[in-house]
């Protein structure tokens, strides 16, 4: 640090500078982002010779040729699919995990410290400890090649991270508002579903953009699950271009990758405070 | 944190202080406490018995067969076990490859993450936007689209290669290199710093203003009050993002399946653990053999969490009397 002997003079002059660094960063954090996105308008012979990440004019042949690319099923399938997947996804975690979580945070009953030390266990299971077995269960059913082994275990609770989540909210929630509706008659799912559902929106929201993301995000269980073209998912659908190793496809790939990065993007823009609370508060990995 | 749940009751009313309350019987509530919650709680004892804790037992049952899928399973004891560790060349060379990774990405990812959280603590302008800017690889860096982006960077004619021949440095393919390769996947890692980050912001938050005000006062640098306030303060949240990212990076798939096209090359130098479990259990069907590794996996990041929590005793700074 040179302001070490003068801070006060020399302070304004520091604060540029540290500007300065934090953009300079920011630049090479973002570069590979810029120049994919970049690339993607670029016609085929500029985009490895050029390291200006701006294109010269604005082509859109590239993201035409891409959305069509492969063997007759477009990406209109391949989002339509992706979006399937995740809107299942998203039904299933809300449902199963906030009620789950009620139960935990509120409900007195038999063995719950158990139970609830097992819920947090399995937070820290690896998915590759339960896939084969997983697998063989999906398999058996008849299920493989289609959206149900994606979607079915949501259903069930299996993203033990919304419904901790989910029991640190409820917890926060006062306890008399319930015991008003109970001496009012309510029964504990009337409670539910008129105090704590209502209250608990925030929590539900977070769920809903994690859900999102993670599902969207997700490649090991659309790879392990979809192999017919027909079902394939956003992830799979751009995992074709590396298979297609035709020399003269780097443009409408980067189009495509810029694409799909798309919806993640757009909830970051709308949701960005919510996404950077989840994760200071509970270490959802964006 | 505490493992049971601990009531949160209001002291000011008068009111039993229990977090639960008590169902009245007033007509309309015909089940008791025990059946609400085990009703609310179905879907998760279901999911729980089908595809949590059933597939668990099943898979360690598997572990000790030779299984294809279509023949029913042959027990042959601890033989995948003992071929795991004697007969099998990949997988070790998949357990080094994937040592490595862990402990080369994960601490320069917490150093990152740390370095930018005390600058952006700064009271800094814009902190707004430049901890967004600085998050974004952190929420894009897991999918498909930025690995096959990676390859690119890092490949023939990619940018890391020319940037480098500006300086002189002959441009050569990271992914095609068997020294290189396992570098891309770490950088990609380290990249990744926005989440453990947001983290270390809000952990530097909770550090009471007051201890720097004082040490400044006994004439502390600021680097003697990083080690003697912040290092220490922050230890929990150090401690947080240590186990989360030992157990995320463990079980890292999708940059390595993508850059190396699925086969954890060149000369198996990204061969992950995950990515072989995959290749052997669904690749090639060998099913017992996968889930021996799975268990296998299952015991390395219980143990490292359990040393992890462990040591955590003599470098873990829990500040108790705030409380």
């Amino acid at each position: 640090m040179v302001t070490a002997a003068r801070p006060r003079t020399k302070k304004p002059n520091y604060r540029w500078m540290l500007h300065a660094g934090l953009i300079a960063g920011a630049v090479l954090m973002l570069y590979p982002l810029l120049w994919m996105i970049g690339s993607s308008f670029k016609p085929e012979g500029q985009i490895f010779s050029d390291l200006n990440p701006i294109p010269t004019s604005l082509d859109f042949s590239n993201y035409i040729k891409g959305w069509t690319l492969g063997t007759g099923v477009s990406f209109t399938t391949f989002y339509l699919n992706s979006f399937m997947i995740c809107a299942g996804a998203i039904v299933g975690n809300l449902f199963s995990c906030s009620l789950a979580a009620y139960a935990f945070a509120r409900i007195n009953f038999k063995f719950k410290p158990v139970l609830f030390a097992l819920m947090l266990g399995t937070l820290m299971l690896p998915f590759h400890v339960i896939v084969v077995p997983q697998y063989i269960i999906f398999n058996t059913l008849g299920w493989t090649n289609s959206f149900l082994p994606l979607i079915v275990p949501k259903f069930f609770a299996v993203d033990a991270f919304f419904i901790f989540l989910m029991v640190q909210f409820i917890r926060g929630i006062p306890v008399e508002l319930e015991q008003a509706a109970m001496v009012d008659g309510c029964n504990r799912g009337q409670t539910f579903l008129l105090i704590i559902l209502p209250l608990l929106t925030p929590a539900l929201v977070t769920t809903t953009i994690f859900t999102f993301i993670w599902t969207y995000n997700d490649f090991f269980g659309q790879l392990l699950y979809l192999n017919n073209e027909r079902k394939y998912t956003v992830a799979l659908g751009l995992r074709q271009f590396l298979d297609a190793s035709g020399q003269s496809s780097w443009g409408a790939m980067f189009a495509m990758t810029t694409l799909s990065l798309l919806p993640v993007f757009v909830i970051f823009l709308f949701f960005q405070k919510r996404l950077v609370d989840g994760i200071a508060t509970t270490g959802l990995k964006g | 944190m505490t493992l049971s749940p601990t009531p949160t009751s209001i002291e000011a009313l008068p009111q039993p202080t229990t977090s639960s309350v008590k169902a009245r019987p007033r007509g309309r509530n015909i089940l008791s406490d025990n059946a609400w919650g085990y009703l609310f709680l179905a879907p998760w004892i279901i999911g729980m018995v089908f595809f949590m804790a059933g597939p668990t037992l099943v898979s360690f049952y598997l572990s000790f067969t030779s299984f294809n899928l279509l023949e029913p399973p042959e027990w042959i004891a601890a033989k995948n076990y003992v071929r795991l560790f004697t007969q099998d060349g990949r997988y070790l060379n998949a357990l080094r490859v994937t040592f490595t990774y862990v402990a080369l990405a994960v601490p320069l990812n917490l150093a990152f993450a740390l370095a930018l959280a005390m600058v952006l603590n700064a009271k800094i302008k814009g902190l707004g936007i430049y901890r967004a800017t600085y998050y974004i690889p952190s929420l894009l860096g897991g999918s498909v689209a930025i690995a096959i982006l990676w390859r690119q960077v890092f490949g023939f004619d990619g940018i890391v290669s020319q940037a480098l021949a500006v300086f002189g440095i002959e441009g050569s393919s990271w992914v095609s290199s068997p020294s290189q390769a396992l570098w891309t996947l770490i950088i990609l890692h380290v990249w990744q710093f926005g989440s453990p980050m947001i983290i270390f912001l809000a952990g530097l938050k909770q550090i009471p203003v007051e201890l720097y005000e004082a040490a400044s006062v006994d004439g502390a640098g600021p680097w003697r009050k990083f080690w003697m306030i912040t290092v220490p303060m922050l230890t929990p949240v150090i401690f947080f993002n240590l186990i989360l990212q030992i157990i995320n990076s463990f079980q890292a798939f999708t940059p390595a399946f993508i850059v190396s096209g699925g086969s954890g090359g060149p000369l198996d130098s990204t061969l992950f653990y995950t990515l072989y479990l995959y290749l052997q259990g669904f690749a090639n069907f060998r099913m017992g053999y996968a889930s021996a590794m799975a268990w296998v996996l299952l015991v390395i990041i219980g143990v490292l969490t359990a040393l992890a929590f462990l040591s955590s005793r003599y470098w873990v700074h829990y500040d108790d009397s705030a409380k």
